[in-house]
């Protein structure tokens, strides 16, 4: 692969100095001194980089603030500036400070929330991340059929996230759906899926295991098909047992790969809005709320809207997942990243 | 389940060509069997909403795969709702999205692996730190700058909005794909004279295919599927995209499955289409990607 590419590399490049010697004589003449060449390098970056810079800080940014600000206030859907009819109402709501963090931290919502939370994200991704690794290991095997079988397997990535829910929930009503006509022909009595609290919870994590393990396949099949072959044959001369190949070679060379998709998915997981909202809407009860969702509820489905409340749990979400990311890159922090 | 696929998975990660020998028929028969159970787990879902689209509406909730196949689902949906209007306007938005999705993360990705630049350690974290925000806090927000820069239930609000969660990660990856690519190719093309705008367009770019394809893909997947803020920015039937339309359609039906499964598979086609077309990749760019991440 490598070869290839920096032939097929030195072809291209030889192409375009042709093309280019003629088109565009005169060229851009390097700057000299490093000074000037360093400054031009940085423009060039800088320009390369400014839409990013630009979108993120005015999509993300400005909420951010928004939001940390909101987050030490009282509003609510009563007091925050609105209008009714052609009346304009200004907001009255107060800075009260870090109140509602105190209140967040000290009430058992909030921590029975995170607990859930917790439990529902390292085990989506500890699930996730085995059974991502037990078919990138066979997949990357010879075996007949090979992409047969990739194809089916990634067939949940590719479609769209609220179909794959509906189609879960169509499988896992209580009533009709053929999950438990299916037990019932056994002779087993129907399962409330997701009307109990404990198989709601079970089934909000096989979907999102359903939903996840096709991106944690493909990844670490990337990986698998990076570690050079003379591994493992070095290892084979000097007798390694399967597993001690595996344990020695296979893991220490998907390293790299591996800590960079559970920072991902655990990041994904934590705020997986869509599979909660949609298949159980965080009920029954509260029973598969987490803290995303339940900060949506509070500032569209409860009344009066708590926009407050809603911000601190968002702003805690927030902090926590980047306590948790600085760290994971500092116990993990691997060689060669210069960020 | 496929709890039992680590270990012979684990057994022999090594090199294909030296242990297909080495397996037994036992183990090669193990092995088909758990990528047949696990392919089964994965397509059934998908298959089920298929067949089930299939049946007249009143026996959609049959357990026989196949009972009197009609297109009638289909037909209704198409003449009797808007789903074709919202069909386009996904389509306009996922595109759009791709599109520059795939121009501003291949750029912000090739910057962030060439060049060492003040600012740089800073962009790679907050795009790390834009994965964590929680819909919940930005939606409002949001919503209140779209409002005032009025591009509320404009196809152009979405897009941006989507542009914020699909490039970060893009940008990240394709960062990972463009350490892989030697250096040695962009200072032959700057000692040819060319710009380094030059050097990424002409020389980088068409060597990072892989890369460009998974990073389309994923943001198409990220647009065309995305439910919350698509409902909370367009409204008017004539602008929602299928994930707004879908839910006005739920209530407009109670619980009828017929035309909901129909829907599903038509929404499901394009991102087929889009998945089969950047498969191919997906490995290859994935990993490069990831890698290095």
């Amino acid at each position: 692969m490598a070869v290839h590419t920096s032939q097929s590399v030195a072809k291209a490049a030889d192409d375009d100095t042709v093309a280019r010697g003629r088109s565009r004589g005169t060229g851009t003449p390097t700057p000299p001194g490093r000074l000037r060449r360093a400054l031009s390098t940085h423009w060039y970056a800088w320009t390369m980089v400014a839409p990013v810079v630009v979108v993120i800080g005015v999509i993300i940014g400005y909420p951010l603030v928004r939001g940390i600000y909101l987050s030490m206030t009282d509003a609510n859907e009563r007091n925050v500036a609105r209008s009714i009819g052609v009346n304009h109402l200004p907001a009255t709501y107060e800075f009260v400070g870090l109140d509602n963090y105190t209140e967040a931290l000290t009430g058992e919502q909030f921590l029975g929330t995170l607990g859930w939370t917790l439990v529902w994200t390292v085990s989506c991704v500890t699930i996730t991340f085995c059974l991502g690794m037990a078919l990138a290991n066979i997949l990357n095997r010879r075996i007949a059929g090979r992409s047969a079988y990739r194809m089916a397997l990634i067939l949940p990535w590719a479609i769209p996230g609220f179909v794959s829910v509906f189609a879960w929930r169509f499988l896992y009503n209580e009533d009709r759906g053929l999950l438990n006509k299916i037990l019932s022909g056994g002779g087993i009595d129907g399962i409330p899926w997701l009307n109990d609290p404990t198989w709601a919870k079970f089934s909000v994590i096989a979907v999102n295991v359903w939903l996840g393990v096709p991106f944690m396949m493909v990844a670490l099949l990337g990986g698998l098909q990076s570690i050079p072959s003379e591994h493992y044959e070095a290892a084979e001369m000097d007798g390694a047992t399967a597993w001690q190949r595996f344990r020695h070679i296979t893991l220490p060379g998907l390293r790299p790969v591996s800590t960079t998709v559970i920072l991902l998915s655990t990041i994904w997981t934590f705020n997986m809005f869509p599979v909660i909202y949609l298949l159980t809407r965080g009920g029954p009860g509260e029973a598969t709320q987490i803290l995303v969702t339940q900060a949506y509820k509070f500032s569209f489905e409860i009344s009066p809207r708590d926009f407050a409340q809603s911000s601190t749990w968002g702003v805690l979400i927030l902090v926590l997942l980047l306590i948790f990311a600085a760290v994971y890159r500092r116990v993990l922090r691997t060689q060669g990243d210069d960020w | 389940m496929t709890t039992t696929a680590p270990t012979p998975a684990a057994r022999h990660s090594a090199p294909k060509v030296r242990l297909r020998g080495e397996r037994s028929p036992l183990a090669s028969a193990g092995l088909h069997l758990t990528l047949i159970v696990a392919s089964v787990i994965a397509v059934f879902p998908v298959l089920w909403v298929l067949l089930t689209s299939l049946k007249p509406a009143a026996f959609a909730t049959t357990t026989d795969f196949f009972k009197e196949t009609t297109f009638e689902n289909y037909t209704n949906l198409i003449q009797n709702t808007k789903f074709l209007t919202w069909f386009g306007n996904s389509l306009l938005i996922a595109g759009l999205t791709t599109l520059l999705g795939v121009i501003v993360s291949a750029s912000t990705g090739y910057a962030v692996s060439r060049f060492r630049f003040p600012g740089k350690r800073g962009l790679m974290w907050t795009l790390l730190v834009t994965q964590m925000f929680p819909v919940a806090v930005l939606i409002v927000p949001i919503y209140n700058i779209m409002a005032s820069m009025g591009l509320l239930n404009q196809p152009a609000g979405l897009v941006i909005t989507y542009l914020t969660i699909s490039v970060p990660f893009c940008a990240w990856m394709m960062k990972g794909f463009f350490d892989t690519i030697p250096r040695e190719i962009d200072e032959s093309g700057q000692v040819d004279g060319l710009t380094p705008f030059g050097t990424f367009w002409r020389l980088i770019l068409p060597l990072a295919k892989p890369g460009l394809a998974v990073t389309a893909f994923y943001s198409f997947i990220t647009a065309w599927g995305e439910v919350a803020y698509a409902s909370a920015f367009m409204v008017g039937e004539d602008n929602l995209t299928l994930a707004g339309g879908l839910q006005l359609f739920v209530n407009q039906y109670g619980a009828q499955w017929g035309p909901m499964t129909a829907a599903s598979v038509l929404i499901a086609i394009p991102a087929a289409l889009v998945f089969l077309f950047a498969q191919k990749h997906l490995v290859t760019g994935m990993s490069a990607g990831a890698v290095k991440g």
